[in-house]
């Protein structure tokens, strides 16, 4: 989701590329897709951001990041609103992103499309995801919930190397 | 402040609190490391979405307590959380049962409430559902595995279907506060989420081998606060850090 925007928020985007992830540190919140928009005023600033998870603990320590990161940038007031709809997804993580995440052993996730979770799809796994380490197609879930909200744990039959996987939602 | 609207939260809030901190007695008890991983995730996915809508109860009621306040300063007879979800959690058949039965009514419930005219409660749901698609899946293949694997396995998941059964009518029960509230909150007419509901739990069971038990249902009172002998007990526990230091923080 690309918006337009005006030169003074692309300004903002650009300085938080220097808050990441801190559960995934290799990658932004701007790759990450949650600052949904930055509305300036003088050296007033108003960010939105949109949560990953109900339950993530590190929403907190974001919103703080970027506060700070704004505040040494010289912004003097910074607000930071969490905004739920609409709801985040993993498709809004950038190309870029993804690229990041795999050659940091996290293989990305796949696109989200409807249909894409079934309800109850039993008995087999539901996608394919490819080995970040040795690419191979020939892996299984261990788990849908791994160290973190966002993370699922796979298995690489090929190099026997367990992964992270970032699950679509 | 809407009195009904503050309610129809609260239960909403209440059930995620109560259900996410039974689940998060797992940790460390889980019976492998992935599934003590699993069960604690939910619980916090649970408790997330517990805080969120708990902290728009507060502001829609306008005396200044947030989400910490109603979880940790309310007693047992002032929650409104469904008597199922504060049922001990028993083994790990019982907590996979309930956690199915539980996510599929949260599926076609926050399916309704995604469709509020009330910005902020639609995107609440609309979040949590897609969490919840997460939960029921998981719960499900458990039922599933537990179900039509070894016949303790298969013993232990019709105890706790045959169990859990009687609570489950307490979830599809309305009264003039939902009423209420769902005319504030803009919603269509609510569907028949017992329906939904039985049609994707019956299919699991089917292939679970398991059966759906005769037995009457039982009396409620969950959402005006009547409760089991369960529920001090884990508030008991729940609230005893804020309660015995009040203000502290991190």
């Amino acid at each position: 989701m690309v918006a337009i925007r005006s030169a003074e928020a692309e300004r903002v985007f650009e300085i938080l590329h220097e808050v990441k992830d801190p559960e995934v540190p290799v990658i932004d919140v701007v790759e990450l897709g949650i600052v949904r928009s930055a509305e300036v005023e003088g050296n007033r600033v108003t960010v939105l951001v949109t949560p990953t998870y109900s339950g993530c603990p590190a929403t907190k320590v974001i919103e703080r990041d970027i506060a700070e990161t704004l505040e040494r940038h010289g912004f003097e007031t910074v607000t930071v609103k969490t905004v739920f709809t609409p709801p985040w997804t993993t498709d809004w993580i950038t190309a870029d992103a993804r690229e990041k995440l795999r050659s940091y052993g996290i293989a990305p996730p796949g696109p989200v499309g409807p249909g894409g979770l079934e309800l109850v799809p039993l008995g087999g796994p539901t996608r394919t995801v490819a080995c970040p380490f040795c690419g191979s197609k020939d892996t299984r879930r261990e788990s849908e919930f791994g160290s973190t909200a966002c993370k699922a744990i796979h298995v690489c039959h090929a190099c026997h190397q367990p992964f992270e996987h970032f699950k679509p939602i | 402040m809407s009195a009904p609207l503050f309610e129809f939260l609260l239960r909403l809030g209440d059930d995620r609190l109560i259900l996410g901190h039974r689940n998060a007695e797992w940790c460390g008890h889980g019976p492998i490391l992935e599934e003590d991983i699993a069960i604690t995730n939910i619980a916090l996915d649970l408790t997330g979405a517990a805080q969120l809508l708990l902290d728009l109860a507060g502001r829609v009621e306008g005396q200044g307590r947030d989400a910490d306040a109603l979880a940790y300063w309310r007693d047992e007879t002032q929650f409104r959380n469904l008597q199922m979800v504060e049922l001990p959690r028993g083994d790990f058949a019982f907590t996979m049962v309930r956690q199915l039965f539980f996510s599929a009514w949260t599926h076609f419930l926050f399916e309704w409430l995604k469709q509020a005219a009330h910005e902020e409660l639609a995107g609440i749901a609309a979040k949590a559902q897609k969490e919840n698609r997460y939960h029921l899946r998981h719960a499900g293949e458990w039922v599933v595995r537990l179900g039509d694997g070894t016949e303790e396995s298969h013993r232990r998941a019709q105890e706790a279907v045959d169990a859990l059964w009687p609570w489950t009518d307490e979830m599809f029960a309305t009264d003039a506060v939902d009423q209420a509230a769902q005319a504030e909150l803009g919603l269509p007419v609510r569907p028949d989420l017992k329906a939904e509901w039985r049609a994707v739990v019956a299919d699991v069971l089917e292939r679970a081998r398991l059966t759906i038990p005769e037995t009457p249902m039982r009396m409620t009172g969950g959402r005006k606060g009547r409760h089991t002998e369960s529920l001090g007990r884990l508030l008991a526990e729940m609230q005893i850090v804020p309660r015995s230091h009040p203000g502290a923080t991190w």
